[in-house]
């Protein structure tokens, strides 16, 4: 259970709203399903009333919102931070993406996100509604009496390896600060190393040969914000077109990985919306991992205005040979 | 559709000997575009190059392909055929068939299909190549020197009587480096002071010239013809301007007890100190680690003795900004330390010395003033063991020594060696060597007469071993002709100590952007043809920055490095480098990342509006490139997440080009 209320969201966005501070608000609304909690935004309070939501399931990070939203928005924009959503704003504020004088940022405590394919796990198909309170209350078609599921027992990967519970990044903060945890979040990257290269291979060929391009990785990723994506650039060579052979399925993450290293804060969203259940966040974990390795430890987004070890020239660098005896 | 040329030299037998080059001109004439396609023995002889031209014409060639060797050799040479021919000089791509190629296979079937398919990447790069203009920038015309030593000196000098502005930064508090301690030089033993001494007044009163002593480079912007440095003087806690170099403060400066580095630790000097009687500029500095006034605010003595009224104890770190067109290195070197050569008894006897140390020792002006004094009891030594090569030629210890030849060891432990002898006919001198190396005019006669006139006796192998032992140094050595163990009691070890570059020269090459070898020497643009200028424009190099050199040898190659600053410096307008970056506003997401990665600060931003596809404007933020300042490195567009930077001339659909007619 979230330890701040969707009422307490609502009333503290209605007043800011009212006493003119911002004049929109990024929030969750319900989509299709009740699982199904989808971004939007808020232009006055009888809008929040009637369809804001808050529970296990807003996993949406609003970061990448805030690119547009501070465009089309004349005055503020006020928008819901959880902790690791806050990592993002920063790095793209680091790239100068938006202006952070139109964004009014409340961060708010989280207790991690529900998977519904975890929580179908235990409730059976079939889910008729959700009602998220001490415990996410499951009714199904084929169950007279709503299942009960521990939150705790059906998170998602990323809540599960949760890298930090501390916010880098608001104006206001509801609910308590928590701290940079101690996150086993590349126990798993670790086991893809230690396989053969064989293995491996077989590994991503099994999960990567699902991928039907439907770019929903990229379009949610906060770190992928080009004005001009390559994928959807002609002139690029490698523009949007379904995998002609394995090997293609294979790189559009690759090369989408590579974009994304030493900026990707490891938000999980990419995993969260892959409709073919990807674990993307791997490849994206195996760069954060080596730069750590490498060149000592860097989270993306932790402060505005940090250089990722990539992308950084200072006069003392390590010479490249330096490096390489340093990985043995 | 390009009209491409394809020019194959056979380089004599360079590349003909391992590329079959008829077959290659042969393969590259069915590439698509091509028109033209042949072989020749010396394409970069007039002969090629007229070949060349007279195809331009014939055949309306728009592109030129010439297999051959390294574009550092000769690109230049065929863009400027290319000119003469009237196209752009980037119209040009070559194939480097000799050093990629030829010269890496033995066999001719595998170097000719590497030929081929470098050559087609060529062809394919040609295609995209578009003509590109080089812009102008103008040329500060004042000098840098780097280091105030006998090749600093030797440049600067040469730099300010051409009729140019020079300056010098020395981080010492006088000019004269290494060769002012020295007492005499070979091969002709005349004294070091007496050559050098002269050398220093007249480059302290040329009228072009400017020495900033107790003074380091901290920062280095710009390129060639336009650099901006930042020249960071140390506060010597005494005015410059105002000192008149009497001495009377060094006189009663009570804390005498400060290890003199001139004299490498072997006498003390007091805080405030002249480093020796012929510095230059003449001007006492307060050392602040040692000096109680500075460190404690008790004592103020060289003040109430100095009726120039020069001491100034409040005095800060000051930054000077200067311009500059060229700048010269010559940072010079040192001995390497003796601390991982435990066997030579170095650091447990004070009697084990380095031959540095040795000359410090032998000159009039040193701490024993020229007697030869044993250091430990001031005694007369009746043997000297000199031990060569230590730390140098070190092949089957790397991590303790050097695996070069430090060169000037040979002749100088000659030198010593004759002139304790000549001293004093009593001293039993020994020198133990690998080989004698002694390549210069007159060096080889020089080291005769120390075997034969003076009976130095010189024995090949090498010590192994130096005990103090009661008073004395049991030297164990091995005498490789007469294969037999050796054992002396020495009064005294010399020791020729290796020499490495300046520990100031790294970060230096770091500011510059010169390039170092793996034992930071700094490295030359070509080992052979341009051996004192760097790979970067506008950087010389002069002295021991470049390699292990001797007197007479540094001292050309400061005049070298001067004349190529003077031809330099001489011109007006420096054609720029048309193959620098550039960014695509459309697709730029104005991010920093290539700032952020930008090692010249070429990268600026700027607000710009843009009309959005629903019709609206915008205003984005996007990356603008300085060309002027750009070198063309790249390392924005690996930076650019969007693919918006490129490289003119090495855009990255014209390197794809290549890989992909590589991986057909």
């Amino acid at each position: 259970m979230q330890k701040v209320t969707a009422s307490q969201l609502i009333d503290r966005a209605a007043a800011l709203l009212s006493d003119g501070s911002v004049s929109a608000v990024l929030g969750w609304k319900q989509g299709e399903f009740d699982y199904d909690i989808t971004p939007a935004v808020f232009a006055d309070e009888q809008a929040l009333r009637d369809a804001f939501v808050w529970n296990d399931f807003c996993g949406a990070n609003f970061s990448k919102y805030l690119l547009k939203a501070t465009k089309k928005v004349d005055g503020k924009v006020l928008v819901f931070l959880k902790p690791c959503d806050t990592y993002s704003f920063n790095q793209l504020l680091t790239e100068h993406r938006f202006d952070r004088d139109k964004v009014y940022a409340i961060g708010i405590p989280c207790e991690g996100m529900a998977d519904i394919d975890k929580v179908k796990a235990q409730s059976g198909d079939g889910i008729v509604s959700i009602a998220c309170g001490e415990t996410i209350q499951v009714t199904t078609l084929y169950n007279d009496a709503p299942v009960s599921v521990e939150l705790a027992d059906v998170l998602e990967e990323r809540c599960a390896n949760c890298k930090s519970k501390k916010h880098v990044a608001y104006d206001e903060l509801l609910g308590d600060e928590g701290d940079v945890l101690d996150s086993a979040r590349f126990d798993e990257v670790a086991q893809l190393e230690a396989m053969t290269p064989d293995e491996r291979f077989a590994f991503w060929q099994e999960h990567l040969s699902r991928c039907i391009r439907c770019n929903a990785c990229r379009d949610v990723c906060p770190a992928c914000t080009c004005e001009k994506c390559v994928f959807d650039n002609p002139a690029s060579g490698v523009e949007n077109k379904a995998p002609a052979n394995e090997f293609e399925e294979k790189m559009f993450h690759i090369i989408r990985a590579f974009h994304v290293a030493g900026r990707c804060t490891d938000c999980g969203e990419c995993s969260r919306v892959c409709p073919q259940n990807i674990p993307l966040h791997l490849l994206n974990r195996k760069f954060i991992k080596d730069m750590n390795d490498n060149y000592g430890e860097y989270q993306a987004g932790a402060e505005v205005g940090s250089r990722a070890p990539l992308v950084d020239f200072t006069l003392d660098d390590p010479e490249a040979a330096d490096v390489l005896d340093r990985r043995g | 559709m390009q009209r491409i040329g394809v020019f194959v030299c056979w380089c004599g037998s360079n590349i003909a000997g391992t590329v079959d080059v008829k077959a290659v001109a042969e393969a590259l004439s069915h590439e698509p575009g091509v028109v033209f396609s042949t072989d020749y023995q010396y394409m970069c002889s007039q002969a090629g190059q007229d070949m060349i031209k007279a195809s331009v014409a014939e055949h309306h060639l728009t592109g030129i392909v010439v297999c051959s060797c390294s574009p550092r050799m000769h690109e230049a040479t065929f863009r400027k055929t290319a000119t003469a021919a009237g196209l752009n000089p980037y119209m040009v791509e070559i194939a480097n068939i000799r050093e990629q190629c030829s010269w890496v296979h033995k066999d001719m079937p595998i170097g000719t299909e590497k030929a081929i398919i470098l050559g087609k990447a060529a062809v394919a790069k040609v295609h995209l190549n578009a003509p590109l203009t080089p812009g102008e920038s103008p040329v500060t015309k004042r000098a840098l020197v780097i280091g105030g030593g006998i090749a600093g000196i030797q440049t600067a000098l040469d730099i300010a009587d051409a009729g140019f502005k020079v300056d010098i930064v020395e981080k010492k508090p006088t000019i004269g480096g290494k060769m002012a301690q020295l007492d005499k030089t070979f091969p002709t033993l005349d004294c070091a002071a007496c050559i050098l001494t002269p050398k220093m007044v007249d480059v302290a009163q040329h009228e072009n010239v400017r020495i900033f002593s107790y003074s380091e480079v901290s920062e280095v912007k710009g390129f060639v013809g336009n650099f901006d440095v930042t020249i960071k003087k140390h506060a010597r806690f005494v005015k410059e301007d105002l000192c008149t170099g009497c001495g009377a403060c060094v006189d009663k400066c009570p804390m005498k007890k400060v290890p003199n580095e001139f004299n490498l630790g072997m006498d003390n000097r007091p805080a405030i100190y002249i480093p020796f009687a012929q510095a230059v500029p003449k001007v006492a500095t307060i050392d602040p680690a040692h000096c109680n006034m500075l460190k404690n605010g008790k004592c103020g003595l060289c003040a109430r003795v100095c009726t120039a009224g020069a001491i100034d104890y409040t005095q800060q770190d000051e930054y000077v900004q200067e311009k500059y067109g060229a700048i010269v290195v010559a940072t010079g070197f040192n001995p390497i330390s003796m601390d991982k050569f435990d066997e030579f008894a170095y650091n447990q006897s004070k009697d084990v010395i380095t031959s540095l140390e040795f000359e410090r020792l032998t000159n009039a002006a040193g701490p024993t003033a020229g007697k030869l004094l044993r250091p430990s009891d001031g005694a007369h030594p009746h043997t000297l063991v000199f031990v060569q090569c230590v730390g140098s030629r070190c092949t089957a210890c790397a991590e303790k020594g050097k695996e070069y030849c430090s060169k000037i060891c040979c002749m100088y432990t000659a030198k010593h060696a004759m002139l304790v002898r000549d001293k004093y006919p009593d001293v039993d001198v020994y020198v133990f060597y690998i080989d004698v190396r002694t390549p210069g005019k007159n060096f080889d006669e020089f080291y005769r007469r120390a075997v034969e006139e003076y009976g130095v006796k010189y024995i090949k192998g090498t010590v192994g071993k130096v005990v103090p032992e009661n008073g004395v140094l049991k030297v164990q050595a091995s005498d490789l002709l007469n294969n037999k163990q050796l054992h002396i009691d020495a009064d005294m070890v010399v020791l020729a100590a290796a020499i490495e570059p300046d520990r100031s020269a790294r970060p230096l090459a770091t500011m510059l952007t010169a390039s170092m070898d793996t034992n930071d020497f700094f490295t030359e643009a070509h080992p052979k043809l341009r051996p004192v200028e760097s790979p970067t424009a506008g950087v010389f190099l002069s002295g021991a920055c470049q390699g292990p050199k001797d007197i007479p040898e540094t001292v050309s190659q400061a005049g070298a490095a001067a004349s190529k600053v003077i031809g330099l410096l001489a011109k007006d307008k420096l054609m720029g480098n048309p193959c620098v970056a550039s960014s695509n506003e459309a697709m730029c997401n104005g991010c920093s990342s290539c700032a952020n990665v930008c090692p010249y600060g070429a990268i600026t931003y700027e607000d710009k509006e843009f009309r959005m596809p629903d019709r609206t404007v915008a205003l984005r933020r996007v990356a603008k490139v300085n060309p002027a300042v750009c070198q063309g490195c790249g390392c924005c567009t690996v930076a650019c997440p969007s693919g918006a930077m490129d490289l003119n001339g090495f855009k990255n659909d014209q390197i794809l080009a290549e890989v992909d007619a590589i991986c057909k």
